[in-house]
């Protein structure tokens, strides 16, 4: 018994999640290896430098807004489903919020792409962060809306399973990737109001012609009070995979659960009230607002550490129930053999490198070194596009197989496509990071410039360009090769073999050594919200006070 | 609630790690003035009428006996001054930036430098700074600002106090 046979109809909508996530990675992809040849001047026959912004919107909305949230969508159903012990209460319901968010996603997609057909009328090269007064087509906000919305509402259904287990168990605690689920979905109601706010109030009715003035300042900053959160909506769900799946797969158990709650609280608490460290470098902020994104900000480092404990101390026993030893030589012991595990522990070892260069991101004035430059997407690259999604990969060679009820195929490139990731990003990441430290902008077609050169602190600026390109190429490859296992293993065929061991072992430390305080979502989710209302409520007034649209500024088609 | 030993120590080291990053960013605040831009005394400006503000002339003005300004304005897809004839200012001396944009976001960075801000339609970008050495320097547009934003780009010329030419200034 695996579990579609115990869900089937839970895991029909975590299939159809799953397929449309890994459409947009395939595509995104693609998209991403376009940009790394095109910016370093090694192949620009794809497309020209004013269609690369296409391509790049194309390639953050597909990667970091659809790839992320339809994962994610798919592996929170999974854990309610298996914590709760349910299937969904409707499947009306379910599908309802399934296709809302498909729908939004595309429409925003047929808007990017429109950008890339000449002379046609839609367009969206704008971006993922989308600063009016840019000017997108309305199907790029819109959709965006409902796939927000859609994402709402997938947590109103696990608020719903949750409602019905705890009628049936009123004292038990909460299974901990139910809890992980429940805190991160909180967190990202508090942040996504945010974005919905900006483009309902602000966005749509200024694409529509409605209102003619749009005021640049306002939309950017509510645009990061949810763009930071954001960040850890696509971290928690990696930390939900390592806390409650690693340490199976590393052969041993969860080191403390009401540790991991603990963690889950701080990130509830200290996620959205920080979004100003996007706008260090803005004018229209006070200083003594951006102080306090900094002090929160490396605050937050606290459960990131917490976690790298955890997890590696798990790691670690497991390591030595399969009968490692030493200090280190422990190590050896875990399965690197197996792409699930390799995945996610390789996915964490370049996680702890984007930590670092995330706390240089975070230092208020260190920062301005390389704000906007290179170094920003080698950091989200370690983070999100490895933390994240090699995560997600990896973890898909141990899910599939429970979703399909047979063995996944063409293992041996499962196995070497995580090793693949991880050279790939190696190169491509560390030359994008010392390019930003030698001034090379981001988002920037062709970033070499004529009457000035760059002064790389060590290295040449032709060597990284082909770290970046060659990089880039090996993580589309690793790409490819995931893809063709996960096709492969999905198709109907016989296969006889047993699927796979989905049982998980009760971490060493249960939740009952915890106090039952950590479970009380109404009282965590007022303390965020009264921080979000400390550290936001100025700000926002003294923006709004002089009039919603003003100081305006008229639209800028691309 | 039980806490093994190692993982207390390692709570209290990263506390200790997170203390020392704030207490060196504050240090370099203070200490060091490494300043980054802020809200202005000013209020807004009404980017779609740009004539009615200093920003009408741009260009270096002189505030005082060793310090100077420059009202500069960002815009698809040029620095006005920076692009085409470069900004020539004096080493050594105190100068402040106020930059302005009419249009969309647009950055502003001067290559291998802190320097390092975003431009704002209806804002004023305010930062001031020294050059100490006469030198080049690049000047970046690092925000996507619309098609042709690989384009836009200017430079920055620091040259000997001795040698900076007083007749280029804008009369306030
Ligand atoms: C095949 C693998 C990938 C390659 C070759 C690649 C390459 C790149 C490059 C070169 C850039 C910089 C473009 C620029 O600033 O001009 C970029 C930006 C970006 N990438 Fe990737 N990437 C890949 C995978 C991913 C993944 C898996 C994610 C997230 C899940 C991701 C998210 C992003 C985002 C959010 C941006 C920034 C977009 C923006 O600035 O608007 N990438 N990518
Ligand atoms: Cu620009
Ligand atoms: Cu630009």
């Amino acid at each position: 018994m695996t579990f579609v046979d115990r869900y089937p109809k839970s895991t029909r909508i975590i299939k159809a999640a799953f397929a449309v996530a890994f459409g947009a990675l395939a595509i995104g992809g693609f998209f991403g290896l376009i940009q790394a040849l095109h910016r370093t001047d090694v192949f620009r026959g794809f497309i020209s430098s004013v269609q690369y912004y296409d391509v790049l919107t194309g390639h953050g909305v597909l990667l970091a807004l659809v790839f992320t949230t339809f994962f994610i969508l798919g592996l929170f159903q999974w854990g309610v489903s298996r914590s709760f012990d349910r299937e969904p209460e409707n499947m009306t319901f379910t599908w309802f919020w399934y296709g809302m968010t498909l729908v939004g996603t595309l429409m925003t997609t047929v808007a990017i792409l429109g950008g890339l057909i000449p002379n046609s009328s839609i367009s969206a090269a704008v971006l993922y962060t989308f600063y009016p007064p840019l000017q997108a087509h309305p199907l790029f906000y819109i959709g965006a809306a409902l796939l927000v919305v859609g994402s709402w509402l997938a947590g109103a259904d696990w608020f719903w399973s949750y409602r019905k287990w705890r009628a049936e168990h009123p004292e038990a605690r909460i299974p901990l990737q139910a809890y992980m689920t429940i805190f991160t979905m909180l967190m990202w109601y508090i942040c996504s109001l945010g974005v919905a706010l900006e483009v309902v109030v602000l966005l749509i009715p200024w694409s529509m012609g409605w209102v003619t003035k749009i005021d640049p300042l306002l939309p950017r900053t509510l645009f990061w009070y949810f763009g930071h959160a954001v960040v850890y909506f696509w971290l928690l769900p990696a930390y939900f995979v390592w806390y409650t799946i690693l340490p199976k797969l590393s052969g041993g158990r969860l080191f403390s659960d009401p540790l991991a709650r603990i963690v889950f609280i701080f990130f509830l608490l200290l996620s959205t009230p920080i979004g100003y460290h996007h706008q260090y470098a803005d004018p229209g902020i006070s200083i003594g607002y951006k102080m306090w994104a900094l002090i929160a900000t490396l605050v937050i480092l606290l459960p990131s550490l917490m976690t790298a404990f955890t997890v590696i101390s798990s790691m670690e026993h497991g390591a030595r129930q399969r009968g490692g030893s030493g200090y280190f030589a422990w190590m050896g012991a875990l399965p690197w053999d197996r792409p699930a595990f390799a995945g996610c522990a390789l996915a964490g070892i370049m996680f702890a490198a984007g930590g670092f260069s995330g706390m240089i991101n975070a230092s208020l004035n260190i920062d301005m070194l390389i704000h906007n430059t290179a170094w920003i997407p080698g950091h989200f690259h370690l983070t999100v596009g490895t933390a994240s999604a090699l995560t997600f990969m990896a973890i898909t060679y141990w899910l599939l197989p429970q979703l399909t009820g047979r063995a996944l195929k063409f293992k041996k490139l499962a196995l070497a496509q995580p090793y693949l990731w991880f050279i790939g990003m190696t190169l491509m990441s560390n030359a994008l990071h010392r390019q930003g430290l030698a001034g090379v902008p981001r988002r920037t077609a062709e970033p070499q410039y004529s009457g000035f050169s760059y002064d790389p602190p060590f290295g040449t600026m032709a060597e990284m360009d082909w770290q970046v390109a060659i990089g880039g190429t090996i993580l589309f490859i690793a790409l490819l090769a995931f893809l063709a296992v996960i096709g492969a293993s999905w198709s109907k065929s016989e296969t006889t073999e047993a699927a796979i061991d989905d049982t998980i072992p009760p971490p060493l430390s249960g939740p009952e050594h915890s106090p039952k305080i950590l479970d009380n979502i109404g009282l965590w989710t007022a303390v965020a919200v009264v921080l979000v209302i400390i550290a936001y409520t100025v700000p926002l007034y003294e923006m709004v006070a002089d009039g919603l649209f003003s100081p305006g500024a008229f639209p800028s088609p691309m | 609630m039980h806490i093994h030993k190692f993982e207390k120590i390692w709570i209290g080291a990263s506390l200790g790690l997170i203390a020392a990053f704030i207490g060196i960013v504050l240090f370099g605040f203070t200490v060091l003035e490494m300043k980054v831009p802020g809200l202005e005394n000013e209020k807004t400006i009404d980017p779609t009428n740009l004539a009615a503000t200093p920003f009408a002339d741009p260009g270096i003005r002189k505030v005082g006996p060793n310090h100077y300004e420059v009202y500069m304005v960002a815009r698809q897809f040029l620095f006005m001054p920076g692009t085409g004839i470069p900004l020539t200012l004096p080493a050594d001396t105190r100068i402040t930036f106020r930059v302005t944009s009419p249009d969309v976001l647009h950055g502003l960075e001067v290559v291998g430098t802190n320097l390092n801000a975003t431009v704002i339609p209806g804002q004023i970008t305010t930062f001031t700074t020294i050059f100490p050495e006469p030198k080049s320097y690049g000047l970046i547009c690092h925000e996507y600002c619309g098609p042709a934003h690989h384009t836009m780009a200017g430079m920055i010329n620091i040259v000997p106090k001795s040698e900076f030419d007083e007749s280029t200034l804008v009369s306030p």
